[in-house]
């Protein structure tokens, strides 16, 4: 019977085919499988079971991401520094770096409990190493996790932590064509805070308009917000935003949801679908 | 650098696939690959044969297909091809677009050898 043109899939075999997956058979004999699963499958499946670790606890888990140097570890002291003055946000952070224990023993040493995964060689974090990290940091009357991420603009974006919300980290030291040059990043950001923003004055190359026009060309309506966490401009419109975000998260979970990181897997939602149409 | 850690979860993809199918090998895996999904696509095939070595899928040939950035208009919901950086509306030059291809890592078929298996045979004598 003919292997190529299908004419050899009839009413009595059909069940074969449609059973687990789509069997075929291709021209020279081979028995073809469509899977149609992310590459990252094992991670994403680990990062669902994190979410819904974080979701037990009612704590909403950010991403922190940007190149190293942006700042990521001194917004964080900032933020500890400024919820002193109000305790009704009760925050913990896990960080990751390549070596040494230095951000999570400066997170520390403002009295806030930090998990320092290093990850040697990797240059991302994945959900396994988040969940690692959990097994350490007991969620218990926790508000926010915030996830300090490997300083890298590249590939912590293709991971999924198990995490809610993406905060992209842009420091005017950098350029403003920083979104245009690293499109996958800023695509992904919930947030986007343009860091050290007290050396603006100094710097006649960085325009923040143009970093927002790079922004919104990769069809990102996120938030832009200018901060400097050394004269803590900026830190009350950034935790006025966290507050509300754990009010939107904490509502969503009361309806029996959760929320998603920007752009997660949505497009791939939608081929799967045209696929299998 | 991540590459590997991506050809390492194909392999473990696939060596699943291939044990529900008693297969004896893999002889072909091909996957999808957006521009948008951060994953390079010569690193990915230059990583594939260490990720593979000694495995099920040690002689499998890697295929990636590259699919195009599109985007459609949420405005005016004109659909069009985009580039990497500017996801724009081509007919009213808006940024207000949802991507709806361009961000793909799948894995898309796998094929086998599994000449023994009852499954083939069942299937060439009907």
């Amino acid at each position: 019977m003919c292997d190529t043109c299908g004419c050899n899939i009839t009413d009595a075999n059909q069940h074969l085919i449609d059973k687990d997956g789509k069997h075929a058979i291709t021209k020279d004999g081979h028995e073809a499988i469509e899977v149609l699963q992310n590459l990252l499958h094992e991670n994403n499946h680990r990062a669902a079971h994190n979410r819904e670790h974080f979701d037990k606890h009612a704590v909403l888990a950010i991403n922190l991401m940007s190149s190293p140097g942006s700042g990521k570890t001194a917004l964080l002291e900032a933020t500890i520094d400024a919820l002193k003055d109000n305790n009704d946000l009760s925050i913990a952070v896990i960080e990751g770096d390549l070596e040494t224990e230095n951000d999570a023993q400066r997170i520390r040493d403002k009295n806030i409990p930090a998990i320092q995964i290093t990850t040697g060689s990797a240059c991302h974090l994945d959900a396994y190493m988040v969940h690692d990290a959990l097994h350490e940091l007991p969620l218990e009357g926790l508000d926010i996790v915030f996830i300090e991420n490997v300083g890298n603009l590249v590939c912590p974006a293709s991971f999924d932590l198990g995490h809610h919300l993406n905060v992209t980290l842009l420091s005017v030291t950098e350029g403003d064509d920083k979104p245009a040059k690293y499109p996958v990043m800023f695509r992904a950001s919930n947030l986007n805070l343009i860091t050290k923003s007290d050396l603006l004055p100094y710097l006649d190359d960085f325009s923040v308009d143009k970093a927002e026009e790079n922004i919104r060309n990769l069809a990102n309506p996120a938030p832009i917000f200018e901060l400097s966490a050394k004269n803590t401009d900026g830190i009350e419109q950034w935790i006025n935003w966290l507050k509300h975000q754990l009010k939107h998260y904490r509502e969503h979970l009361a309806q029996g949801e959760t929320v998603l990181p920007s752009m997660q897997q949505d497009g791939q939602k939608l081929h799967s679908a045209h696929s299998h149409a | 650098m991540h590459e590997l850690s991506i050809c390492q979860s194909i392999i473990e993809q696939v060596t699943q696939v291939a044990q529900q199918n008693n297969a004896l090998s893999v002889s072909r895996i091909i996957i999808d690959i957006g521009p948008l999904s951060g994953v390079e696509a010569p690193l990915l095939e230059h990583a594939f044969p260490i990720a593979s070595a000694g495995t099920i899928a040690q002689d499998a040939i890697l295929e990636t297909q590259i699919l195009p950035i599109k985007v459609r208009c949420n405005l005016c919901h004109n659909e069009n091809e985009a580039s990497m950086n500017k996801l724009l509306c081509s007919a009213c030059g808006t940024w207000q677009t949802t991507l709806i291809s361009g961000d793909e890592m799948l894995l898309r078929t796998v094929e086998l050898e599994n000449h023994h298996s009852d499954k083939e045979e069942e299937i060439n004598h009907v």
